[in-house]
């Protein structure tokens, strides 16, 4: 499910995975949202989640979190368990770490992927190299986060794993509230009236668009917009959103494009 | 002009001087043994030629001229080497065994020297004869001589010899000179060699050792020796720093989990909200030292040689000048990106490029006050493409430039700016990687940081550059 559009290829995050199973996601019920919660996880998708982990006090802690946020989880502490339970039950999401004992992570996915298993797969390694990244691309993976990473954007992170699975993917239009992008003139409208981007503000804004109610991570935004996988220290990306908010929400009394204190940024309809 | 290496070696030195000590005592030495026989000899013939002298008086003293006649008669046909004449006071002959009286060529204490002929053979033959006149009483002179020529013509031929002996002596033996001094420099060549490559930073080098057992080779096993030392103790530095960055990482990992975890249970907006979310921000801070950290050993392994690719550096100032350009800009800076139109395609790790290229932009721009221009070039210099950022910022003091590469090292004046101390170590160690050469100028006010890369080398024609990201098959990762 390539992006069709020139000039947006296949992020590296999010090289060629063919669609074969319906999406099997459950929405959160409005009356689970439990208090205090912020909005990041407003929108949020129930995922049952599969954790192969080897470091037991690391996967407590990953397990822990995302039960917090109302995901289902199943835990393995080496490959073979994991490729077992991946392969006997249906997940929403796998994150496998990429160093395992009795199977590594890279053949666990190889194995799942021989089997038809197409669970979207979350890499976890300590290997921050790009050509690791690649590798555990290449062998299946759909994304690949890097250790130490933020709960946030581990969270972000899986979401977009999961929700990517959207079939009428080759769209044209893509629209929230009032805001409309055509990808094929690569023209944004707001109520109407023509917006102008640069190149790049129109590839954050497609980016930032697709993932409409998800929390999209300033990392996710700088692999995925710019195809960059380093740290930039200063939070340019930061910057980019500012003018692009400049763009498209100044002069409107509802904003379109929200910052999530400690996660990232979300383009949402006014509710 | 340059005087040619060979020349200026140590060898060839001591050579030199050497055979110039040995030329002189031996021409010395030689000298001195002829200037003896020569004395002794000439004494030798002096005195015989006084007795001679002194037997002829005596015989005339007692025989009158008669007598002496007789003499000299006698022992002229006796055929041996002595010479003489007897003549009158108008040097007519009277008696001897030469024909007239010669022409005197030199006198000295007495004795005389002088050239006559004598008939060897048919041919007469011109030979020197060095003697003593004698002035008898009533107009009479005796000359007595002895023939001197085969010693003299020796001295000439031991003269020339010496002369020849000394001039050749002295032209082989700078030429042996030059012969051990290439000797030596090329043994002390390949020590030499080995040790650039070995500061190049490929370490595992080592000093080639001959079958030879001389005092170079005992040289080169004490280098290789310290080199191994020195590769095992940087290696252990390195995996310390490494383990510990590692090991680290992830307690940190955990921390920042169980602080998140923590800050879900709480309502947003409180204070102890708040204090969370600045010990996750303290979190985050730690872990970026510690990756920066990782990355720089990683560079400094050069365990990413392997994956190098064509990376073009148009591309990477083109893109982080994307990048940074509305950070400056909301600075009120001026930003500006120039790139040749030719463009440069270099041997590298792409991400690591571009993250040391993003560290001296992002240090140019936050040093740069408002109103200032930091520019992002690309130079192709015949040394090599050179990536250049300037910056009107206050710049690095000469004599801390050779500092700020260290790592942790941060100046006085960039105390209060955010920052880990690490991001010129890491520009530092992505150009060690790639044999590149960093540098910091004054830029006139300001700081100017260039990159030199090795020059690039012409690719043979039809060979396709190698696809930018492309890699064996994954193989199990332990």
């Amino acid at each position: 499910m390539n992006y069709p559009i020139a000039g947006f290829g296949p992020a590296v995050g999010f090289s060629c995975v063919v669609e074969t199973r319906p999406p099997r996601h459950r929405r959160f019920a409005p009356g689970r949202v439990r208090a205090g919660v912020t909005e990041a996880r407003l929108g949020k998708v129930l995922m049952r989640v599969l954790v192969v982990e080897d470091d037991l006090e690391a996967q407590r802690y990953l397990c822990k979190g995302l039960k917090e946020a109302g995901h289902v989880v199943d835990e393995a502490g080496d490959g073979e368990t994991g490729l077992t339970l991946a392969l006997s039950r249906p997940y929403d999401v796998a994150i496998v770490d990429r160093m395992l004992p009795r199977l590594d992570g890279l053949r666990l996915v190889a194995g799942m992927r021989g089997e038809r298993n197409m669970t979207p797969v979350l890499f976890l390694s300590a290997l921050s190299d790009v050509d690791d990244r690649i590798k555990g691309l290449r062998a299946g993976g759909d994304d690949y986060l890097t250790k130490p990473y933020a709960f946030a954007e581990l969270l972000a992170r899986l979401d977009a794993l999961v929700r990517r699975r959207d079939p009428g993917s080759v769209k044209t239009k893509v629209a929230v509230g009032d805001l409309e992008l055509d990808l094929l003139s690569r023209t944004a409208k707001r109520s109407g009236s023509a917006i102008e981007l640069q190149p790049r503000e129109f590839r954050l804004l497609e980016y930032l668009m697709r993932h409409a109610g998800q929390i999209v991570t300033r990392t996710m935004l700088l692999e995925n917009v710019w195809e960059y996988h380093f740290d930039p220290q200063t939070n340019v990306i930061d910057v980019h959103i500012s003018r692009l908010r400049a763009k498209i929400d100044k002069g409107f009394e509802a904003p379109l494009l929200h910052t999530v204190r400690g996660a990232g940024y979300m383009i949402r309809a006014h509710a | 002009m340059r005087t040619p290496k060979v020349l200026r070696t140590q060898a060839f030195r001591i050579v030199a001087i050497y055979l110039a000590i040995f030329a002189i005592s031996a021409i010395a030495l030689a000298g001195f043994v002829y200037w003896n026989t020569a004395l002794v000899l000439d004494r030798e013939t002096d005195q015989t030629i006084e007795a001679e002298i002194t037997g002829l008086v005596e015989q005339y003293q007692r025989l009158g001229l008669p007598g002496l006649n007789d003499a000299i008669t006698g022992r002229a046909v006796r055929g041996d080497q002595g010479l003489y004449i007897l003549a009158n006071s108008d040097r007519r002959m009277i008696a001897g065994n030469l024909d007239t009286w010669p022409q005197i060529s030199s006198v000295s204490n007495g004795f005389v020297e002088f050239a006559y002929e004598r008939r060897v053979g048919a041919a007469p033959e011109l030979r020197t004869a060095r003697g003593r006149i004698f002035t008898l009483g009533q107009g009479f002179y005796l000359l007595v001589a002895r023939d001197v020529d085969e010693r003299r013509s020796l001295e000439t031929l031991f003269q020339t010899a010496l002369l020849w002996g000394a001039g050749l002596m002295i032209i082989l033996g700078l030429a042996g000179g030059l012969l051990i001094s290439r000797k030596f420099l090329a043994r002390l060549d390949v020590i030499n060699r080995t040790s650039r490559q070995i500061m190049g930073g490929d370490l595992s080098r080592r000093v080639p050792v001959t079958r030879a057992g001389d005092e170079f080779d005992d040289l080169s096993t004490n280098l290789n020796r310290m080199l191994d030392r020195i590769e095992r103790l940087l290696h252990g530095m390195r995996e310390v720093s490494d383990n510990v960055a590692h090991d680290l990482r992830s307690p940190l990992n955990r921390l920042r989990n169980r602080l998140e975890l923590a800050a879900m249970h709480q309502p947003p907006d409180t204070d102890t909200a708040r204090d969370i979310e600045s010990a996750v921000q303290e979190t985050d801070r730690l872990i970026g030292t510690f990756n920066a950290l990782l990355l720089i050993a990683e560079a400094e392994a050069g365990s990413v040689r392997e994956s190098m690719h064509d990376v073009s550096l148009n591309d990477v100032i083109e893109g982080v000048g994307e990048l940074y350009g509305p950070l400056a800009e909301e600075k009120h800076l001026h930003f500006v990106v120039r790139k040749p139109p030719e463009g440069a395609v270099i041997r590298g790790n792409r991400n690591l490029i571009i993250q040391a290229l993003a560290n001296l932009v992002d240090n140019a721009i936050k040093y740069t006050p408002t109103g200032g221009t930091v520019v992002v070039a690309l130079e192709n210099n015949p040394a090599g493409p050179k990536l250049v950022v300037a910056d009107n910022g206050p710049g690095i003091p000469e004599e801390d430039r050779a500092r700020v590469t260290e790592r942790f090292v941060r100046l006085e004046s960039s105390r209060n700016s955010p920052g880990t101390g690490l991001g010129l170590s890491l520009v530092a160690a992505v150009a060690r990687l790639h044999e590149a050469e960093l540098n910091f100028e004054d830029n006139h006010r300001g700081l100017r940081a260039t990159l030199t890369f090795k020059p690039v080398e012409e690719a043979p024609r039809g060979a396709k550059p190698a696809p930018a990201r492309v890699e064996s098959q994954p193989e199990p990762v332990h």
